[in-house]
C-alpha cells in the first residue's frame, strides 16, 4: 500500500481531546444522569468461601426510598461467560449474583435498588445474609495439593486446565547435556489495576420500545453487547446499545464483562427506570479483575559458551473464584509463546496449572501474560550471568536472536513467529544513554564506601493486537481478532472516521485523525473521530493488547484506500483524464505533467454527493467501510537499564535513574508513545517496588484500600529518559507495532535486577517482589549474621 | 434530617437543605452538578476531588458539605476565565500531562496551590507536593513537565 507525503505522521501533535479534560468537561459514565434515575448498591460476601443459608430483605425493602432488593436467582439472567475455552478446560457456572455459595471476598450476593444514593446504600446495610463458612484457599499452588478446600464439586483438586507449549523431549535432551543449568523459583504477585475512574455503568430500559441503552467504563463496547445480548441477557444486538464515553485508564480491568453492569441491566428492564451503579474504590478492589498471581519454577541451561540450550518452566497460575471474560489465555497463549523472548533458545517446555482460589478472578492486566513472561526470563538470566560469571549485557548479547528486518519472519520453538527484529541496537542505546560502563565504575566506587548502587538491564520482547482470527479460533477464541473502520466523506469534504477501537487515555482522537488526515492530505481540523458507541460505529473489537494502531489504524488504511480509489475514479472522470493520469497529492488530484488541471479534495467530495457528472454506473456518497484481520501479532521490543541505590541499614530503594529505548515500529505521534511509556514504566516499577495484591490464607484481601495497597507517587519515581529504535512492522500497512504496554513489561525485571545487583555484596541471588524496605531489611540482616 | 447550607462556587452562591452525611464532592457533583470534581477512592489517597476551598487545596471527599458552609469554592470548572485557559491547563496540554483525564481536574487544583508556595518549584518540590494525588497513566513525568511550564508561563503577580 502507497504511503502519501507525510504532513502529520511521525508529529508531536497536541492532543485535541484535552480541552474538554482540562477544564473539567470530560464526560465519565458516573456523570450520566438521566430523569428518574434510580441507584444500585450491591451486597458483598465478606467470607472467602461459604454456603448461603439465607438472604433477608424485609427490612432492607422498609427502608425508606427502597425501591427493589434482588437475591441469587431472583436475577433471571444467564451466568457470565467465559470467552476463551482450552483444550479440557472446566468451565465453572458463574451466575450474575451468587447462588448457594460464596467463593471469594466481595462477591456480590444481593442489588438493592433506591431512589438516591443513600436509600441504596441504607437498604444494603439492612439486607442480613446468614452464612455457612467454609475453609477456603488463596493460594494457587496450595489449591492444587490433597485436602485442600474444594470450590466446586465438578472441579477436582481446583484444576481449569493444565496447558503445556514446547517440546518436552528435546528439552529434556538440552538439560541432560547442559554444561550448566540454572534454577529460578519465583512469584509473580497478584497485582490490582486501580484504574483512577473506578468502574461504573448505568443501564436505561425503555418500555415504549424496548430498547436498552448501556453506558459503561469498557475498553470494548461491541463485545459487551454481544456478550450481554447473546448470553447473558438473551436479547437481540438490535435491541440494546452500549454507550462507553470518556473512560478514566483500563490497563485491562475494563475489557471484561462484570457481574455489576449485567444484573443493574436486568433490573433497569425490571423496574422500568434508568438505574446506576459507580464502584467504591473498595468494591474495585474486591471486584475488578486483578492480574498476575503466578508461581514457577524456571530452569535454563547452557552451553560451555554461554548460550542457552534450553528453558523448562512450570507455572501455577491463580485465576481466581471463577473464569473472567478471557481468564485462561492469559497464563497460556500470552504467557507460554513469550517464552523464547529476544534470545535464540532452541528448546523450550512450559507447563500451566490454572488453579481456581477463593480469590477475585483473575484477568488481563497491562502486559497480560507477557509481563509474566518476560520476568521470568530477564530474572533468570541475571541469575545465570552470576552463576556463570559474565556480565549480564554480555550473557544477553552471545544470545540474541540475529536480525531479521527484510521480511522473513524468526520462528522460535514457541508457535510466534515474529515479525522483525534488531535487538542489539536497542540495547547498545540504552547502555550508552545511561552511561552504563560509568555506573559500573560508580558502582565499584560506592560499594568501597558502603553505599549499594544497582544496575539492572532487562531486553524484552512484546507481542501486540493478537492475531489472526482463524488461528485464534482454533486455539479456543469466542472472538475474531479483526477490527473495523468505518470513514464517512462529507458533502463539503469533511471527514467523520468511525473506529472499533476504544480510547481510554490512548489519544485516539487525535492520532487516528493524523492518519486520516495525512492520507488524504486534508487538514486535521476537517477529521473527527468516533468511537465508544455500538449505535454509531460498525461491530469492533475494541482496545486491548497494544492493538489500537496496528489493528485499529490498519483498518482505517483499507478504508482510506477504497475512498481514494473512488476519488480517483470521480476526478478523472471530471479532468477527463485516464485514472492511471492523475497525482494525488495535498488534498488534490492533478493530472500529471499539467499540475493546473486539478480538482480538489472538497470539490470531489461534493460531486460524489451531487452525482451530477459521475462516472455512468457509479454509485453516489463517498464513504467506506473495512474489516481489517491481521496475518500476524507485531513485535515490539527494546532495552531497559534502572540504576537504584539501596539503603543496606533501612532496606529503602531509591530509584535513581532510568533509562528505556524501546522499537515500537513507526511511530505516528512520539508525544503519545513516549507518554505512554512512561506510564508503563510506572506500572511496571510498581510491580517491582511496592504493589501486592495480599490474600490472608483466610482469603481476606489485605490489601483492599489505597491506605494498604501501595500505589506508585510521584515522589518515588524519577524523570525516565527514553528513545527509540525504528524497525517497522511489514505486516501492516502503517508499519506500526503497538507501545501500550512494552513500559509495563520491561520496567519490572530491570527495577528488580537493579535491586538484586545491588544486592550482591550481600550474596542475595533472589527476593520476590514487591522489594519492600522489610523484605530487603531482612535479606540484609540475614546475611549480616 | 436536613441542613442549610450556603457557599459560593465559582463565584456563584448556592444554598440548599442537605443530609448532614453529604460529603462536599458529591454536594458539588451531584447537586450542584459540577462533574469536573471526580471521586477515585474512598479513602482520599487519589486526589481526584482536590478543589479550593478558601484558597486551600484541599480533597472534596474529606468534607461534609455542611462543613464547607459559608466556603469559597473553586472547583477545575472556575479556572478558565472568560474562555481563556489557566497557565496550569495550558501547561498540561502542552506537556501531555494527561491521558484518560480522570485524576486531571484534581492534578491541576493540586498544581494551583503547589505554584502559590513555590512559584519556581524545582522537580523535588513537584513531586513531593504531589504526593497526594494519584496518576495511574503518565507516570508523573510529563505532569512534572506540565508544572514546570505553568511556573515558566504564569503572568507576574501585581
Amino acid at each position: 500500500m502507497a504511503v502519501t507525503e507525510e504532513r502529520l505522521f511521525g508529529k508531536a501533535i497536541k492532543r485535541r481531546e484535552d480541552p474538554r479534560f482540562i477544564t473539567g468537561r470530560g464526560q465519565y459514565v458516573d456523570d450520566v444522569k438521566l430523569p428518574g434515575m434510580t441507584y444500585a448498591a450491591f451486597v458483598r460476601s465478606p467470607h472467602a468461601h461459604a454456603r448461603i443459608k439465607k438472604v433477608d430483605a424485609a427490612a432492607a425493602r422498609k427502608v425508606a426510598g427502597v425501591l427493589a432488593v434482588y437475591a441469587g436467582e431472583d436475577v433471571q439472567v444467564g451466568g457470565l461467560p467465559c470467552g476463551w475455552m482450552l483444550p479440557g478446560i472446566k468451565v465453572p457456572a458463574r451466575p450474575a449474583l451468587a447462588q448457594g455459595k460464596v467463593r471469594y471476598v466481595g462477591e456480590p450476593v444481593a442489588i438493592v435498588i433506591g431512589e438516591t444514593p443513600f436509600a441504596a446504600k441504607d437498604g444494603a446495610e439492612a439486607v442480613r445474609v446468614q452464612y455457612e463458612a467454609l475453609p477456603g484457599v488463596a493460594d494457587g499452588k496450595k489449591a492444587h495439593a490433597p485436602g485442600a478446600p474444594q470450590l466446586f464439586d465438578e472441579i477436582p483438586k481446583n484444576q481449569c486446565f493444565y496447558w503445556t507449549i514446547g517440546d518436552k523431549a528435546s528439552t529434556d535432551a538440552a538439560f541432560a547435556s547442559a554444561a550448566t543449568v540454572v534454577t529460578q523459583p519465583l512469584v509473580n504477585q497478584r497485582l490490582i489495576p486501580n484504574a483512577i475512574e473506578p468502574r461504573a455503568c448505568v443501564a436505561s430500559y425503555a418500555p415504549g420500545t424496548g430498547d436498552l441503552t448501556l453506558w459503561v467504563t469498557s475498553q470494548n463496547p461491541h463485545v459487551h453487547r454481544l456478550l450481554m445480548a447473546a448470553f447473558v441477557l438473551a436479547i437481540p444486538e438490535t435491541k440494546m446499545r452500549v454507550i462507553s464515553p470518556d473512560v478514566g485508564g483500563g490497563f485491562g480491568s475494563k475489557i471484561f464483562v462484570y457481574n455489576e453492569e449485567v444484573v443493574v441491566s436486568w433490573a433497569s428492564r425490571t423496574l422500568g427506570r434508568p438505574v446506576k451503579w459507580t464502584a467504591e474504590r473498595r468494591e474495585s478492589f474486591l471486584n475488578d479483575a486483578h492480574g498476575r498471581d503466578h508461581v514457577t519454577e524456571a530452569a535454563m541451561a547452557f552451553d560451555r559458551e554461554g548460550k542457552i540450550t534450553g528453558l523448562r518452566v512450570k507455572t501455577h497460575a491463580n485465576l481466581g473464584a471463577y473464569l473472567s471474560t478471557f481468564a485462561p489465555l492469559i497464563p497460556s497463549y500470552l504467557y507460554g509463546p513469550l517464552l523464547s523472548g529476544v534470545y535464540k533458545i532452541p528448546a523450550i517446555f512450559c507447563e500451566v496449572w490454572g488453579m481456581l482460589t477463593n480469590t477475585a478472578p483473575v484477568d488481563a492486566y497491562r502486559g497480560a501474560g507477557r509481563p509474566e513472561a518476560t520476568y521470568l526470563l530477564e530474572r533468570t538470566m541475571d541469575r545465570a550471568a552470576r552463576q556463570l560469571r559474565l556480565d549480564p549485557v554480555e550473557l544477553r548479547r552471545r544470545n540474541f536472536i540475529p536480525p531479521f528486518t527484510d521480511g522473513t519472519p524468526y520462528q522460535t520453538p514457541v508457535a510466534f513467529a515474529y515479525d522483525s527484529g534488531d535487538y542489539a541496537p536497542a540495547l547498545r542505546r540504552a547502555l550508552e544513554l545511561a552511561g552504563y560502563e560509568q555506573a559500573r565504575r560508580d558502582q565499584a566506587a560506592a560499594r568501597a564506601k558502603g553505599r549499594y548502587i544497582g544496575i539492572g538491564v532487562s531486553t524484552y520482547i512484546e507481542a501486540c493486537g493478537p492475531a489472526p482470527s482463524a488461528v485464534a479460533g482454533s486455539l479456543g477464541a469466542g472472538a475474531g481478532l479483526w477490527e473495523s473502520g468505518q470513514v464517512r466523506v462529507h458533502p463539503a469534504g469533511s471527514v467523520t472516521v468511525y473506529t472499533g477501537s476504544h480510547s481510554h487515555g490512548q489519544g485516539h482522537e487525535t492520532t487516528f485523525a493524523q492518519v486520516v488526515a495525512d492520507q488524504l492530505g486534508i487538514p486535521m481540523e476537517q477529521v473527527e473521530v468516533v468511537h465508544g458507541d455500538t449505535a454509531q460505529i460498525p461491530f469492533g473489537m475494541g482496545t486491548y493488547g497494544s492493538r489500537s494502531a496496528c489493528v485499529g489504524g490498519s483498518a482505517l488504511v483499507k478504508c482510506l484506500d477504497k475512498i481514494k480509489e473512488k476519488g480517483r475514479k470521480i476526478a478523472a472522470h471530471l479532468l477527463e483524464a485516464g485514472e492511471q493520469d492523475l497525482d494525488f497529492k495535498d488534498g488534490a488530484w492533478s493530472v500529471k505533467g499539467s499540475p493546473d488541471r486539478k480538482k480538489a479534495w472538497g470539490e470531489v467530495a461534493l460531486m460524489a454527493y451531487l452525482a451530477h457528472n459521475i462516472p455512468q454506473g457509479m454509485e453516489p456518497g463517498l464513504e467506506a467501510t473495512s474489516f481489517y484481520d491481521p496475518v500476524n501479532f507485531t513485535f515490539p521490543f527494546g532495552a531497559h537499564v534502572a540504576v537504584v541505590e539501596v539503603d543496606a541499614e533501612t532496606g529503602a530503594v531509591k530509584l535513581v535513574k532510568y533509562t528505556a529505548v524501546d522499537d515500537v515500529g513507526r511511530v505516528i505521534n512520539p508525544m503519545i508513545v513516549d507518554g505512554m511509556v512512561h506510564g508503563g514504566i510506572a506500572q511496571g516499577v510498581g510491580q517491582a517496588l511496592w504493589e501486592h495484591g495480599v490474600y490472608g490464607d483466610d482469603g481476606q484481601l489485605l490489601s483492599a484500600t489505597m491506605m494498604d495497597y501501595a500505589m506508585p507517587k510521584a515522589d518515588g519515581l524519577p524523570s525516565y529518559t527514553t528513545d527509540r529504535t525504528v524497525t517497522p512492522s511489514p505486516i501492516n500497512p502503517l508499519g506500526v507495532k503497538g507501545a501500550g504496554e512494552t513500559g509495563t513489561i520491561a520496567s519490572t525485571p530491570a527495577v528488580a535486577n537493579a535491586v538484586i545487583d545491588a544486592l550482591a555484596p550481600f550474596g542475595v541471588t533472589h527476593l520476590d517482589l514487591p522489594l519492600t524496605p522489610q523484605k530487603i531489611w531482612k535479606a540484609v540482616a540475614a546475611a549480616k549474621r | 434530617m436536613k441542613l442549610p447550607v450556603k457557599m459560593t462556587i465559582n463565584g456563584q452562591t448556592h444554598s440548599h437543605e442537605v443530609e448532614p452525611r453529604l460529603l462536599l464532592v458529591h454536594y458539588i457533583r451531584e447537586v450542584i452538578g459540577l462533574t469536573g470534581t471526580h471521586v477515585g477512592c474512598d479513602t482520599s489517597q487519589c486526589g481526584a476531588c482536590t478543589i479550593l476551598l478558601d484558597g486551600q487545596a484541599v480533597k472534596a471527599c474529606t468534607l461534609f458539605a455542611v462543613q464547607a458552609d459559608g466556603a469559597r469554592i473553586m472547583t477545575i470548572e472556575g479556572l478558565a476565565k472568560n474562555g481563556e485557559l489557566h497557565p496550569i491547563q495550558m501547561g498540561f496540554w502542552e506537556k501531555h500531562g494527561l491521558q484518560c483525564g480522570f485524576c486531571t481536574p484534581g492534578m491541576i487544583m493540586a498544581a494551583y496551590q503547589l505554584l502559590e508556595r513555590y512559584p519556581k518549584p524545582s522537580e523535588e518540590q513537584i513531586r513531593h507536593q504531589l504526593e497526594g494525588n494519584l496518576c495511574r497513566c503518565t507516570g508523573y513525568h510529563n505532569i512534572v513537565k506540565a508544572i514546570q511550564w505553568a511556573a515558566d508561563n504564569m503572568p507576574a503577580k501585581r
